[in-house]
């Protein structure tokens, strides 16, 4: 199973016909055809919500398509679970890993693995794990949790699964995501090394520099439809930009508004994480009116407690924080909401909206303590209907219906909303987490645009990024984050991808 | 304390403790699934209702246990349609499952006059070792004194024990209640895997209310439990769902139950209903221990899926 590949073979691995799936009416693949060869690294580009994770997730096994038919090696299969899948020799990497946290990188590979006996055994494992490990440039120790690993190492104990179950049909959801640029060269070295092999290799991404760096052929999907495929030697990143968004994409040019006073210092600020073990330290920052301050790193090296320690969520242990010359390092959150301090929390669902609550509600939920939306203890429900609806006309929230949950409306709008919840408070100062994550191109487009004229108006914004490409677009300066501590600020000329990744994986400019 | 009497208490803590274990035990590996019961009280009492009956109709012993076992695990059948394949919340089926087989329990009671509550069993839970070993100084009465069902409760903890955390099944068990999406994917039948163990914790109750009215009591009244199940549910998590420490928190458990005639031949007089809420004090006092230190809380905390159902195309 884990032995090399003597030879490499040819031809067609898989094929997918007609593909066509709906949830819940809307359809998220229309009549998709896709062929896979061996040996080969094909991308499906598509913005989000273009139906690639679906289709890859019909591959898999894991939804069953409303009509169309999948062959896999000539042959016409019936995939009824992922397990079947994985019997075929498909085997997908999720977006959300599918590790279980809590078990040992060996645990994870054992489970459900056809050959291991009732009894769990290591050596084997440990054998095999090795030998895969250094054939494909995927070391890590089968001793170790899941949980401790970093997100680069826990996929690779994903990719690593599937090669010790045999998988010869690789499919990778968006893998570069959670990834720093060296981390992804690793990764596409991988691949590379794993095609070579003769295995035939999905990757999904919308992102265009990628598909033209690894993929050896593109098919692009639009809206749940298949609008093209062709070699990439064939293809060039404005063709397949236009394909994948089906109109062109004008540039956000950011103009240059002088920066004002300092209005946010975050002086020498240490903090716990949830695991009680110091989540950032010695952080210092400083925000000025009209500035962007982005700050960059890969997930899970503190911005999220950065956040929550200026928004007031988590206390910190040392330091100070000011805001428009006020110590608010104690205040409560509403004394910071008072002082005009906004939030757009990373997680838009779970902390931006009360999601069964409907949108004019949640657009109330800060303006709400005042007139005209109450009046001593009783609220104007006509006075918050109106305020809603001005809003929607505003920032362009489209998909509302009446009292129906906000968690209906897509990303994007909830997004807006959001937006337009915290940016009608007229803030100082906004904090903004992932402000675009997972959204389509139009959408984030539409949200730079605001966060750009929010500033140019006079707000001081830190805004917290994984997605350098944002970082890079808006930020006036660059702040690198790495495990909780500052490793440099850069001038927005002065920062490019290749040194802020450097710096994103903990390597200083001297090391480089 | 007078060393007889708390050898004595001791080793009635053991028996009293034996229900306690057996139902816990059973609930434990159903947590692990992801599947919280709260019905424990309800199969305790249906399972354990109809265990008694079999008892006082020729029936051995151990063919007693095996029905008030099966009673109790169709009982569990019930919460596992609802939880598993309907995706009813567990919180809510459990409890309305406390209340079915407690309901259950006191109509066959009733049935013919109640003659169920005046019947006793044909036979009684005798020592397993002669008295020669029973007479031995403290290991006697504490280890070598009990009737089987306590030997096979110390096996079935060995059992747990070594399914749980070292068998592929029970990696397998684990996977499920940490992460169902997970076990999906790498073949493990999620639905299955949370009705089987579901059955099993109801097993587990039905033993444990048969062994309390056969064996304990040696009658049946309405309500006679007295909580037990929901000891039993506290205990899984005092145990930080770990079977050997099971095993010793169901014996502190039952200590506490019969402390109270302990400390009244001793002429303390504490009333019962103060007693009867330590093992849920303990339980939180457990709780506040463990989660002041992170290792510890990450070690022994929840099945990270218990209580959350699992849609494969849930989206």
């Amino acid at each position: 199973m884990a032995e090399s590949v003597p030879e490499v073979p040819s031809g067609e691995a898989a094929r997918l016909a007609g593909i066509t799936k709906h949830f819940f009416g809307v359809a998220a693949n229309e009549d998709v055809d896709f062929d896979l060869r061996w040996g080969e690294i094909h991308a499906l580009l598509g913005e989000n919500g273009a139906g690639k994770s679906t289709l890859c997730s019909v591959l898999a096994g894991l939804y069953h398509p409303d009509s169309g038919e999948i062959h896999l090696d000539g042959d016409r299969v019936d995939l009824g679970s992922p397990h079947q899948a994985l019997d075929h020799g498909v085997g997908m990497v999720y977006q959300h890993f599918r590790l279980v946290d809590r078990f040992t990188v060996a645990e994870n590979l054992t489970l459900g693995h056809p050959e291991t006996g009732f009894f769990t055994s290591r050596r084997s494992l440990e054998r095999q794990v090795g030998e895969l490990g250094r054939r494909y440039g995927l070391e890590v120790s089968p001793q170790a949790a899941v949980w401790q690993l970093s997100v680069g190492e826990q996929q690779r104990v994903e990719i690593l699964k599937l090669l010790y179950r045999g998988v010869r049909i690789l499919i990778l959801d968006e893998p570069t995501a959670v990834l720093t640029p060296q981390e992804s060269q690793n990764l596409f070295g991988t691949l590379r090394a794993l095609a070579d092999d003769g295995r035939a290799i999905i990757f999904v991404t919308h992102k265009l520099d990628e598909v033209m760096a690894v993929a050896d052929r593109v098919t692009v999907l639009r809206d749940g439809r298949k609008v093209g495929a062709m070699p990439t030697s064939e293809a060039d990143p404005a063709t397949l930009a236009r394909l994948m968004v089906g109109r062109d994409l004008s540039v956000t040019e950011r103009p240059r508004t002088a920066p004002g006073e300092p209005v946010l210092s975050i002086k020498g600020v240490t903090a716990e994480g949830d695991r009680g073990l110091e989540a950032i330290r010695d952080v210092e920052i400083e925000v000025r009116a009209s500035q962007i301050v982005g700050v960059a790193g890969v997930a899970g090296n503190g911005q999220r407690e950065l956040a929550e320690v200026v928004t007031g969520l988590r206390r910190p242990k040392r330091g100070q924080i000011i805001m428009g010359g006020v110590d608010i390092t104690r205040s409560t959150t509403l004394e910071r909401i008072k002082l005009g301090l906004g939030f757009v929390p990373e997680d838009r669902m779970r902390t931006g909206m009360a999601g069964g609550l409907p949108l004019a509600a949640n657009l109330a939920l800060k303006a709400y303590r005042q007139p005209p939306l109450s009046k001593g203890p009783v609220l104007s429900k006509q006075a918050m209907e109106d305020r809603a609806r001005t809003l929607e006309k505003q920032f362009d929230i489209r998909g509302v219906r009446g009292a129906l949950p906000t968690s209906l409306l897509s990303g994007g709008n909830i997004q807006r909303a959001i937006l337009a919840r915290e940016l009608s408070a007229r803030p100082r100062v906004l904090v903004a987490a992932a402000p675009t994550r997972g959204l389509d191109v139009a959408a984030i487009q539409a949200i730079r645009q605001l966060l750009i004229e929010e500033a140019d108006a006079g707000t001081a914004i830190l805004m917290i990024s994984e997605d350098l490409e944002e970082i890079l677009d808006l930020s006036d300066e660059v702040i690198v984050l790495y495990e909780g501590q500052v490793m440099d600020r850069l001038p927005r000329d002065r920062a490019d991808p290749d040194l802020l990744g450097m710096l994103m994986a903990g390597r200083g400019v001297d090391a480089a | 304390m007078n060393e007889s009497v708390l050898l004595l208490s001791l080793a009635s803590a053991v028996v009293i403790g034996t229900p306690i274990l057996l139902a816990g035990l059973g609930e434990m590996m159903t947590e692990h699934s992801g599947v919280m019961n709260l019905g424990i009280e309800g199969m305790l009492l249906g399972g354990g209702v109809v265990g008694f009956w079999m008892s006082t109709q020729q029936a051995s012993l151990p063919l007693a246990m095996a029905v008030g076992a099966l009673v109790g695990a169709l009982f569990a059948l019930i919460h596992a349609y609802l939880a598993v394949t309907l995706r009813v919340n567990q919180i809510v089926s459990g409890l309305a499952l406390v209340v079915t087989g407690t309901g259950f329990a006191s109509f066959v009671g009733s049935l013919n006059d109640s003659s169920l509550i005046y019947a006793r069993p044909v036979s009684k839970f005798e020592p397993v070792f002669g008295e020669a070993f029973r007479d031995l100084p403290v290991v006697g009465p504490l280890v070598l004194g009990h009737d089987w069902v306590v030997y096979m409760s110390w096996v079935l903890v060995a059992v747990a024990a070594f399914w749980l955390f070292r068998t592929r099944a029970g990696l397998a068990l684990r996977a499920v209640g940490e992460d169902p999406a997970t076990a999906d994917t790498v073949g493990i039948p999620v639905g299955l895997t949370r009705y089987v163990y579901t059955m099993i914790g109801g097993a587990g109750a039905g033993m444990g209310g048969t062994y309390l009215m056969a064996g304990i009591f040696s009658t049946y009244q309405h309500g006679i439990s007295a909580g037990l199940g929901w000891i039993a549910f506290a205990l899984v998590i005092f145990a930080g769902w770990r079977p050997w420490r099971a095993l010793v928190a169901a014996y502190v458990f039952g200590a506490l139950r019969n402390l109270g005639f302990s400390l009244q031949i001793l002429g303390v007089d504490i009333p019962p209903d103060v007693l009867n809420v330590f093992p849920f004090f303990l339980t939180i006092v457990a709780l506040m221990v463990i989660s002041a230190r992170p290792a510890a809380a990450r070690r022994f905390s929840a099945p990270s899926a218990l209580t959350v159902p699992y849609a494969r195309e849930s989206r």
